[in-house]
């Protein structure tokens, strides 16, 4: 195998594992620039990954699953929200209990459905109708169906179904994310929620309004990047699926220092590191093969600690972060 | 009726138990600006909140300009024409001056044209008001006079006709003090209506036209600026007498106590923060250290007392060296009542009882070997608080919970009571109200007739001149040779302040 060809399959994985980190990472952005520690990213990524490859497995639709897994993922940031900002609980405390919650659930809930140990079926059989995953907005089936002559042209099969239409949204997502963020008046507001929270009141906006907005779209964008976990990269849930991707999420939006485009930096080289994961431990030669594979398993993980403590600098986290809004007595 | 801007009628607000504001009654003119003085605690910041729609009042109701003022929304507050500085400025420190500006007031859902409709608007109020600001300077970086500035351009930006502002110079030097009152006098003749809150006197005497002073949630008298004196509004804040000034024997000086000699520090930065001072304290004196703030004042007692180690010269204590840490130089009876109460004298979190033994947790009387002796602490604290009235004498509550005045009488008892042969005094009455200031300066005095050498710096320059015997003043790190307090004034002191004295440093070389 020549370099070229290492250095593409490479990228092409790197680009199948950063989708979900930046649906998360994004999820991140707002909920802490609105003052919220998100640390259930990972459980509400996992929550995601179930319902959706459930959903999409009884109604047939892919897209119902994503919906479904949105739905969930915002009831269980609202839970967040109801702990934090309304009972002004502790924020680390609340996101671990989402966290726990996510890993039994989908578990206990999964084998009670399907029998499989908490596995879903898997998705689209040999007479799928090529609805039921998410890798392509229209199935390749319905193109041909339409145009026979396309399965001679699968370059252009793949584009016109839009193969692959969930990467694309995962980088539209970090410019919204920017977008609303930077450029409009609930982003202004949003970010001096997680700031200075009393500017808010005293503008006389409301910071409880702000932060529950925040932890919704945290949810919806959490479902997203569950949804294309299990019904888009792969074709079921397995428990424990997300393998801690939340919290490396919640790493990236530390690396790139609470902003969209750099936090995305991160999702892609900590991206990167899982697809070289995958690949050494796939070696089957040379000197490679001495080295225990828990090693290459563990790399990422360890980069990622190296990376974080060496080369990000002081990050400053917005002021108000992980603390909750009581207005004050004098 | 005249034009009226502000019309409070019979406001009530309690907290629980607490009756914060009683039955207030206000009228303030339009154009004019009018005081509102009280002691700390009195209710000043709760009827500005209640006005600012912060609160609701339990009852009463406010017009402005002749119309009804609806409760419970900034919003609404806003609108009627009225804008609030705060005292803790709620500015977000990352975002630009711009970006707080337009803050609630956006327009529109996109930012972009707002943005730019408001920085005309505001290159429009800083010419006229003489406010100038780069609104694209990010707020963290600018000084806190200049931060002020963008809280009135945030007020008047949103159309306020009535400004009120809660203790504005608390975290002003005196120069930006003095420019604050130049703007608040250009904004009165453009026809603003300023509300003043404070606890200084000479503010008030200073700016206003009317003052109404608070005294325990209830107001106590409405005056004509012109026709009152300091001395008749204290004794309505307060309900009886003060002195301000301070009575006192002259000193009889014995022995040197402490003697710096041409004393360096560079902090870890590598700025020259302290420049051939030079002084002696004698055991029963007081020498006062003047100076704007930020002119050294708090690296020499950082270094007199441990915080931090001279980088040159020589510090000694009835002729020892000084030692090298808080601990060691506490052991040489060098007491510290430091600048920043909140931060470096108390623990603001803990109890008063574990607050009021910081710094002596490891003495004999305290701890038995490892272990707290809790409840000998608790009653040595009780029998303190009584002694030095600090109010509730409860050493069971938790520090924060204080005032301000009895915070800094918590710290005092701690040091006073182990009775040091050097007590060092950092600002002993800033955010403290004048009934405890009075008790604060006795004690002070008590100390030095006890046989005390004591060094006070304070920004107060009354303070300085009613309470030292000798006097220097600081200017950027260095110290001014020292004048006999009962043969200056205020005007002699300005200029060793202002840095007109004969500066060299270590090396000899002319500053």
């Amino acid at each position: 195998m020549d370099f070229l060809e290492l250095l593409l399959s490479l990228a092409q994985s790197t680009l199948r594992f950063t989708p979900i980190l930046i649906f998360a990472a994004m999820a991140g952005v707002f909920s802490e620039r609105a003052g919220i520690v998100d640390i259930g990213l990972e459980g509400k990524l996992l929550i995601g990954a179930f319902v959706s490859a459930t959903v999409a497995h009884y109604v047939g639709f892919g897209l119902a699953g994503m919906l479904a897994a949105m739905g969930a993922c915002i009831v269980f940031g609202w839970l967040h929200g109801l702990a934090t900002i309304t009972f002004r609980g502790d924020h680390v405390i609340s996101g671990l209990a989402i966290n726990f919650l996510a890993v039994g659930l989908t578990k206990t809930i999964g084998h009670a459905l399907f029998a499989k140990g908490g596995d879903t079926p898997n998705l689209g059989g040999p007479d799928s109708t090529g609805w039921e995953r998410l890798q392509a907005l229209i199935p390749k089936q319905v193109w041909l169906d339409i145009a026979p002559g396309l399965s001679e042209n699968p370059l252009l099969l793949s584009i016109v179904s839009i193969h692959g239409w969930l990467i694309i949204l995962a980088f539209v997502t970090v410019f919204g994310t920017w977008w609303v963020l930077m450029q409009t008046r609930f982003g202004l507001r949003l970010r001096f929620v997680g700031e200075e929270p009393q500017a808010i009141d005293t503008a006389g906006a409301s910071v409880t309004a702000y932060r529950f907005a925040a932890v919704t779209i945290a949810g919806a964008l959490c479902g997203i990047g569950g949804a294309y976990l299990s019904t888009s990269n792969i074709a079921s849930f397995t428990p424990g699926m997300s393998a801690d991707m939340g919290y490396l999420a919640l790493a990236a939006v530390i690396f790139g220092k609470w902003r969209p485009f750099q936090a995305m930096l991160g999702c892609l080289l900590f991206g990167f590191l899982f697809a070289v994961k995958d690949r050494l431990d796939g070696a089957s030669q040379g000197i490679l093969t001495q080295i225990p594979s828990q090693f290459f398993e563990a790399l990422p993980y360890i980069l990622v600690v190296v990376v974080l403590a060496g080369f990000v600098g002081t990050a400053r986290a917005p002021k108000a972060v992980g603390r909750p809004y009581v207005k004050e007595r004098e | 009726m005249t034009n009226l801007a502000i019309e409070l009628n019979s406001i009530s607000k309690s907290f629980g138990p607490v009756q914060a504001n009683k039955d207030i009654d206000l009228a303030v003119e339009t154009g004019t600006i009018h005081g509102i003085v009280g002691e700390n605690g009195a209710g000043k910041s709760t009827l500005m909140s209640i006005l600012y729609g912060f609160y609701v009042p339990d009852e009463g109701s406010i017009n402005v300009f002749g119309e009804p003022l609806e409760f419970n929304s900034s919003q609404k507050a806003i609108e009627a024409g009225i804008g609030m500085v705060h005292q803790h400025f709620m500015l977000g420190e990352p975002f630009t001056v711009l970006e707080n500006i337009i803050l609630g007031a956006e327009g529109g859902f996109l930012l972009g044209g707002a943005m730019s409709k408001a920085r005309k608007a505001l290159l429009d109020l800083s010419e006229r008001y003489g406010l100038s600001v780069d609104p694209d300077a990010v707020i963290g970086t600018l000084p806190v006079g200049v931060q002020q500035r963008v809280e009135i351009l945030k007020a008047l930006y949103r159309g306020a006709k009535v400004l009120i502002l809660d203790e504005p110079t608390g975290v002003l030097t005196p120069q930006e003090a003095d420019a604050l009152f130049d703007i608040l006098r250009s904004l009165k003749e453009q026809g603003t209506t300023i509300l003043l809150i404070t606890h200084k006197l000479h503010e008030i005497m200073d700016v206003t036209d009317r003052v109404s002073v608070i005294r325990r949630g209830e107001m106590v008298g409405h005056r004509e600026t012109a026709a009152t004196s300091p001395e008749e509004l204290a004794e309505l804040m307060v309900g009886r007498k003060v002195l301000l000034e301070v009575d006192k024997a002259p000193a009889q000086p014995k022995d040197v106590a402490l003697s710096v000699r041409n004393l360096d520090y560079v902090d870890e930065r590598g700025i020259q923060r302290l420049s051939n001072v030079s002084f002696d304290v004698k055991a029963g004196e007081i020498l006062g250290v003047a100076g704007v703030s930020g002119n050294g004042q708090a690296y020499l007692l950082e270094v007199l007392s441990g915080m931090h180690t001279a980088t040159g010269g020589a510090i000694t204590i009835n002729g020892e060296p000084l030692a090298s840490t808080p601990d060691t130089v506490r052991g040489q009876s060098i007491g510290h009542v430091p600048e920043d109460r909140q931060h470096m004298g108390l623990v603001t979190s803990f109890p008063a009882w574990e607050s009021g033994i910081l710094g002596f947790q490891a003495s004999a009387l305290y701890c038995n070997g490892g272990a707290m002796k809790t409840k000998a602490i608790k009653d040595a604290m009780g029998a303190l608080m009584e002694k030095f009235d600090v109010r509730p004498p409860n050493p069971l509550l938790g520090t924060a919970k204080f005032s301000g005045g009895n915070q800094q009488k918590i710290v005092l008892a701690r040091e006073i009571d182990k009775a040091p042969d050097v007590l060092l005094v950092g600002q002993p009455t800033r955010g403290v109200d004048i009934g405890a200031i009075e008790f604060i300066h006795r004690q002070i005095i008590a100390m030095r007739d006890a046989g005390a050498a004591i060094l006070l710096v304070s920004v107060e320059l009354e303070e300085v001149l009613s309470l030292s015997d000798r006097v220097v003043a600081m200017f950027d790190g260095f110290c001014s040779p020292d004048r006999i307090t009962a043969e200056t004034d205020e005007r002699s002191l300005g200029l060793l302040m202002a840095g007109e004295f004969e500066r060299t440093t270590s090396e000899g070389m002319a500053a």
